[in-house]
């Protein structure tokens, strides 16, 4: 296939399932980044702009078609002290500096090295990710009334009863358009989404951040740049890789990384909050029969249409409303497998999930938690091949030990590899059998020079035996070094 | 009579049952031939990508998965092809969509044999698939 027709099947293959499914993705969009915006302090334009934005740059610069990006919860929980501490200004410049560093990502092709975070703490990520979004709804409970209550409890029956009976219009908007009627024709008077915050109801403009370009306002923003770029693509990427699954596809997860730091520089240059690749709404777009380009751009147009006809309608959410739809996106992120298959997991993976969770529920980071999470993992695995098995026989005349050792010898393993070796025997030959293991860095061969060096010191002769070519040609470069060094 | 028939199967053992049941079916007239579908629906795509890292290998998984039913298949000397469906709302959709849409004799199914509350809470794929599938289904229990 070449290019022309790859890219006329990407946006034209599917228009009628797109679009349909664009409007749909749409519709669930606008509360997610009206609740989003209010998760990171800002008004509720700034993460429907952010919505609009990202969408439509996504659809034509990204690298999985059918993929839905936008403001996600997970980047929101990242903002909330730059915004309280800084302001909006500064959210704006470090979304563009996340776009920055993202773009990079993807030049220099690095999203293969998110093998180097493990399944266990992605999935430790989107749980923990689903209990912020839960909490961070709490505060809107905080000192109200019963009839507050029923409405989220309303708002959670109809998004969860209505699909048993039909499918053809989503349960979510249902439930919004139902009980923003009754809270206003009853006229309860609960807080709503315009007591959040304003919406203009018009088209986002270009303007660069107004904040002072020096090193100062970098080192505010870098932090939180980092922090964004890493979780924003550990996110995109989890979600490039479930549409995949979903479509039966494959994507290009370097062209991915690209588009989403070009969308992130965008957006901040629009007003609009840094995103990513939201999974829940991607899952809506494919089921929707969403799969191409198109969908993601009428997602994104449809939105901000809606916002400029009905943004008068939208401030009159109850944000008991709101509150009742992020239960649901929280219930929905959640992996529920994840806790059926703890028990068949290995201790350790197990470990390593519920470490990441706790460090995020903890600190509210999720970049601190998948850090956590990996280096633990880490951690973990060199204990696991940290284990040398030596074994040990004498010849026949008693006068040659051998040590046979089987593992991996590195910095963690050498100690225990060191204490089984017995110095004072008497013997005048000492066998050291390295067929089956791997000498991997300074340490271990360290380790070697040790025993011979201390074995030189009784006389006894130290053969090596078994040395693999890679073992050998370290001996070579970092062995050589110290024994002309003079030991 | 019963010349081709489609298996719609979940890995479960009430599919391995069902899976026997359409062999016997198969075999009754000699000849039969067997599609077996597999349908990732739902979150499943997202819980299998997090479970097993990415979409090659939860696709490898469910090969792996499926094994077994066509060696069953094939033991019994009758034709077979797979088909796996992806990116569905519901199991249950697919399922009848895929059914009626093509041409088969029969379609046999294992039931899950929830209880009240899960039938519920999960919804019955066998019935919703008893009701709208316009051919003879086979539900084995």
């Amino acid at each position: 296939m070449n290019y022309v027709e790859k890219l006329k099947k990407e946006w034209l293959g599917n228009v009628r399932g797109d679009v349909l499914a664009g409007i749909v993705v749409a519709l669930a969009l606008i509360p997610e980044a009206i609740a989003f915006s209010i998760i990171a302090g800002v008004d509720p334009m700034v993460g429907l702009y952010a919505a609009f934005c990202i969408a439509v740059v996504i659809a034509f610069i990204g690298g999985r078609p059918g993929m839905i990006s936008g403001a996600t919860g997970a980047m929101a929980l990242l903002m909330i002290t730059l915004v309280a501490d800084h302001g909006l200004e500064y959210l704006l410049a470090a979304t563009i500096l996340t776009g920055i560093i993202q773009l990079l990502f993807g030049i220099f092709k690095l999203s293969s090295f998110m093998k180097f975070v493990p399944r266990s703490v992605m999935i430790g990520f989107v749980n923990a990710l689903a209990i912020l979004i839960f909490t961070s709804q709490l505060q809107h409970f905080v000192g109200e009334t019963w009839i507050m209550y029923s409405l989220v409890a309303l708002t959670l029956a109809i998004i969860y009863i209505l699909p048993r009976f039909t499918k053809a219009v989503p349960s979510t908007l249902v439930a919004i358009i139902v009980v923003t009627a009754i809270a206003i024709t009853m006229n309860f008077g609960v807080r709503t989404v315009g007591d959040m915050g304003a919406l203009t109801q018009a088209l986002p403009v270009f303007a660069l951040p107004n904040i002072p370009l020096n090193f100062e306002t970098l080192m505010i923003i870098l932090p939180y740049s980092v922090a964004l770029a890493i979780v924003g693509l550990l996110e995109t990427l989890l979600t490039a890789s479930i549409v995949d699954d979903m479509t039966d596809t494959d994507s290009n997860k370097n062209k991915e990384s690209r588009g989403q730091g070009i969308a992130n520089m965008i957006t901040g240059c629009f007003g609009g909050m840094a995103g990513c690749a939201m999974i829940g709404q991607s899952v809506i777009n494919v089921k929707s029969g969403g799969n191409g380009r198109l969908s993601s751009l009428v997602a994104g147009i449809f939105l901000m249409f809606l916002i400029i006809v009905l943004g008068g309608l939208v401030v009159q959410i109850p944000m008991a409303a709101l509150a009742g739809v992020m239960i649901m996106v929280s219930i929905g992120t959640f992996d529920w497998s994840s806790l059926r298959n703890i028990h068949r997991i290995p201790r350790t993976d197990a470990i390593v999930m519920v470490v990441t969770v706790g460090t995020v529920v903890y600190t509210h980071d999720l970049s601190i938690g998948v850090l956590t999470g990996v280096v633990l993992s880490a951690i973990f695995f060199a204990w696991k091949v940290s284990k040398v098995r030596v074994e040990k026989y004498l010849n026949d005349k008693g006068d040659v030990r051998t040590y046979e050792i089987h593992g991996q010898l590195f910095f963690a393993s050498v100690t225990d590899f060191l204490d089984q070796v017995n110095y004072d025997e008497s013997v005048h030959k000492v066998v050291l059998d390295i067929s089956d293991a791997h000498l991997w860095d300074d340490s271990a061969i360290g380790a070697i020079d040790k025993i011979e060096h201390k074995f030189d010191q009784r006389n006894v002769k130290v053969e090596l035996k078994g040395m693999n070519k890679e073992s050998t040609d370290l001996m070579d470069r970092i062995g050589g070094l110290s024994k002309a060094s003079g030991h | 009579m019963f010349k081709h028939l489609l298996l719609a199967i979940d890995g479960s053992d009430h599919s391995k049952r069902a899976a026997q049941k359409a062999i016997d079916l198969a075999t009754l007239e000699g000849n039969g031939t067997i599609e077996i579908l597999y349908v990732v629906a739902g979150n499943k795509s997202k819980s299998d990508v997090l479970q097993y890292g990415d979409s090659d290998s939860a696709s490898r998984k469910r090969k792996l998965m499926l094994t077994p039913f066509e060696e069953m298949i094939a033991q019994a000397g009758i034709k077979y092809e797979t088909t796996v469906l992806h990116g569905s709302n519901s199991a249950a959709e697919s399922i009848i969509d895929h059914a009626n849409k093509n041409d088969f004799d029969a379609l046999v199914i294992g039931s899950r044999g929830l209880g009240t509350v899960q039938t519920m809470v999960l919804g019955s794929v066998s019935h919703k698939v008893m009701k709208h599938v316009k051919m003879p289904v086979l539900m084995v229990k």
